[in-house]
């Protein structure tokens, strides 16, 4: 459907779209710099590209016009995508998109720190995942992969203007007329909301400015977990990037993993045999189910409520002993290969699965008898860090913090991919978009990744689980120790790594938090040219802000954790 | 310890120095710097299957000043290790340090341009947990590789310790 997207800008904008292709099924156009914002406007405004999802940098250091800056444009009512391409030399700016949308801010802010690209008319472009002491731009082929910088002080994020500032604004808004007190710069009180504090999952800060106990002005800073993962995958072979992908989303690995392999697959071009994806699906489902038990435990910890932390976390146990009997890891899985899995499910999977996701649904049932009309829970969560539907697209909200406004988006129904538009499964909607409907939204999905498990038990078939292509999946052992072909195709897949196809791909699914995607590009050899992740984290952390402003202290708390923000993804 | 013989079976003699170290073995209060998926793992270890208060370091504390066991549970990126370094200091002595999990013992399989290379970089570590991230069981083992090393200790603090402060501060 996306090419419809490419004919009305050609037709609109005729010379200044320089270019077009669809490696993949991608729709990439090329626009002049000019002319980008006309383009983006015109997509978001009258073609209904409604969510800037993500927007990637490259770096050609051999090119005149160094740098690509791509914007990821999606619509969240039907399955239409595009990416929309402008080329710059160094130090050319390019006009800052927020604009349009107000998820511009951090992605751009991100390819500014990493790539050095400036943006005219952006209003606060600062490093956002470096330090700011940090020199050098670490996403450029020229920087050293390992060369690690020692940093001092912690930036301030406001600065004293900003806290007389926002004294004036507070003053305003509560006396309009002028009457009554004044609030000085003196009577707001700083404080620092993590980045070490328990709620704040050791690696978020927010500056926060107080007014008692009320945030009159709030300010997030991310990057306190950078382990440059997009740089790590540039100096990794293909397969060797996997266990990287595990340690993005920690608490669902291997949706990390089975997003990652199915990305690479599509720009090889191969699709993996269907008992393959059927477990695919199973393991996903598992993982999602852990992810949101995470996440719905430790949020109701963080308002109290420590018995549902010993329920959910019961469960997710039960969950893990599966995961570790499949792979060997509790946490960290390695399981999706490039064309596959690494090894077949063990003998009584399908026994202990059924029998943990019962105990899954009597927990959820214990779990919500004790919170759906509990008091102090409902007092803590409705209406807390509520966000409308408009916004939520405007900041790039995918996945159950998007749902819970009652956005049907849901990436495995509107892009069906491992079969998912054969399984019977609903997409639970909120309507307030607070902490309440996202904890809601998520407990309904529990009971929908269990239908999905149960489906695909019932149909598991059998067969083989990788692609039959040995330029792509490791040989069996026997062929290895028995044959010199077997050998050579061994060395020359872990040396050499897998030679995927020159070409760009974004490979994305429906990950824990939202569309998790791999945008992938491949010059031809065994090392990928670039991998940008499209972390659903990171556009829903940039709404933080805009979300406590004008609640309290406590209620920052709450928001947060129905969110569920995982650092290792939000800052890679 | 032992039961003097000859006098009633409610007294029993020690050394001092024996009778503070039993003491603070049992009692850690661990402050868990949860920075990535170690974190998740250390949650479980505090959870009801594996229970960490079984060996004597149930109380965990979220205030360094309420604290003497620090777990840094996760990746310590250079960004983040000054602060590590702030809480650390506000720690009341004795005070003592595990590194769970391989980033934070060595950075693990992330060595490039944003990660610390180890917390012992920046503050003095007592124990070294591997794994990635370690299981429960595998942090427990550590915890009580550091009672055994507690209980060796000085009572004022251990020479081996003051040692280690010094070469990273120096």
């Amino acid at each position: 459907m996306s090419e419809r997207l490419v004919g009305a800008l050609r037709a609109e904008f005729g010379e200044a779209i320089l270019d077009s292709d669809d490696h993949r099924g991608d729709h990439h156009v090329t626009v002049d710099k000019g002319r980008l914002l006309d383009v983006l406007g015109h997509l978001r405004h009258r073609e209904g590209c409604g969510m800037l999802a993500d927007v990637v940098g490259v770096d050609y250091p051999d090119r005149p016009e160094r740098f690509d800056v791509i914007y990821y444009l999606r619509s969240v009512e039907r399955p239409e995508q595009i990416w929309v391409r402008t080329r710059v030399e160094e130090g050319e700016e390019v006009p800052s998109a927020t604009a349009h949308w107000r998820s511009a801010d951090w992605h751009e802010r991100e390819v500014y720190d990493l790539f050095g690209v400036p943006f005219s008319g952006h209003p606060d472009l600062r490093r956002i995942l470096c330090h700011h002491e940090f020199e050098g731009h670490a996403l450029r082929k020229d920087y050293p992969v390992e060369l690690g910088q020692e940093l001092q002080e912690t930036e301030k994020l406001f600065s004293d203007h900003d806290v007389a500032r926002a004294a004036h604004r507070a003053s305003l808004a509560q006396n309009p007329e002028g009457q009554g007190d004044e609030i000085a710069a003196t009577d707001l009180l700083t404080i620092n909301l993590g980045p070490s504090h328990p709620a704040m999952h050791g690696c978020l800060r927010a500056e926060c400015l107080l007014d008692g106990e009320t945030i009159v002005d709030a300010r997030a800073e991310i990057g306190y977990l950078h382990r440059c993962f997009e740089k790590e995958a540039e100096d990794h072979t293909w397969a060797a990037v996997m266990p990287y992908t595990d340690r993005l989303n920690y608490c669902s690995p291997m949706l990390n993993n089975v997003i990652y392999a199915e990305a690479v697959e599509k720009l090889i071009g191969v699709e993996v045999p269907e008992r393959g994806q059927v477990i695919r699906v199973i393991v996903s489902e598992l993982s999602r189910i852990i992810d949101h038990l995470v996440c719905v435990g430790t949020n109701l910890v963080d308002m109290g409520a420590l018995t549902m932390y010993w329920y959910t976390f019961n469960v997710r146990e039960a969950m893990y002993q599966i995961i570790e009997g499949l792979c060997g890891s509790r946490l960290t899985t390695n399981y999706a290969r490039i064309g596959g899995l690494s090894h077949d499910l063990y003998p009584g999977f399908e026994e202990e699965v059924r029998e943990k996701l019962k105990m899954l649904e009597e927990s959820i049932h214990d779990v919500v008898k004790l919170a759906a009309r509990n008091r102090i829970f409902l007092d803590r969560a409705v209406g807390v860090g509520a966000i409308s539907r408009e916004d939520a697209i405007d900041f790039g909200f995918t996945g159950p913090a998007l749902r819970a406004c009652g956005v049907e988006y849901d990436a495995r129904k509107m892009h069906p991919y491992l079969g998912y538009e054969d399984y019977d499964f609903d997409i639970p909607t909120g309507e307030d978009g607070d902490t309440h409907a996202r904890i809601m939204v998520r407990m309904a999905e529990m009971i929908q990744s269990k239908r999905i498990i149960e489906q695909a038990l019932d149909r598991l078939p059998d067969g083989p689980i990788n692609v039959d292509d040995a330029s792509v999946i490791l040989p069996p052992k026997e062929q290895v120790y028995g044959s010199i072909e077997g050998v050579m195709n061994q060395f020359k897949l872990i040396y050499e790594g897998i030679q995927v196809p020159a070409g760009t791909a974004y490979g994305f699914g429906e990950g824990g938090n939202g569309e998790l995607g791999f945008y992938c590009i491949s010059d031809g050899t065994g090392h990928p040219y670039r991998i940008k992740v499209r972390p659903p984290c990171f556009p829903i952390f940039g709404a933080y802000a805009h979300l406590i402003r004008g609640g309290m202290i406590s209620d920052a708390i709450a928001t947060l954790g129905s969110l569920n923000i995982i650092a290792g993804e939000l800052d890679r | 310890m032992a039961i003097e013989s000859g006098q009633s079976n409610s007294a029993l003699t020690t050394r001092l120095q024996q009778a503070v170290n039993w003491g603070r073995k049992y009692s850690l209060w661990p402050i868990p710097y949860g920075t990535a998926c170690c974190a998740i793992e250390f949650m479980a270890s505090v959870s009801s299957y594996h229970d960490l208060s079984r060996y004597g370091a149930e109380l965990v504390r979220f205030s360094p000043r309420q604290s003497d066991l620090m777990i840094v549970a996760g990746t310590i990126s250079y960004k983040q290790a000054p602060i590590l370094k702030t809480i650390y200091a506000q720690m009341c002595e004795p005070k003592w340090v595990i590194a769970m999990g391989v980033c934070a013992s060595s950075g693990g399989f992330y060595k490039n341009y944003g990660t610390l290379q180890g917390t012992d970089r920046v503050i003095p570590t007592d124990m070294y947990v591997a794994g990635c991230p370690p299981t429960p069981e595998n942090l427990f083992h550590g915890l009580m590789k550091l009672q055994d090393k507690i209980d060796r200790d000085g009572i004022v603090s251990s020479e081996d310790r003051h040692g280690a402060r010094a070469r990273v501060e120096g």
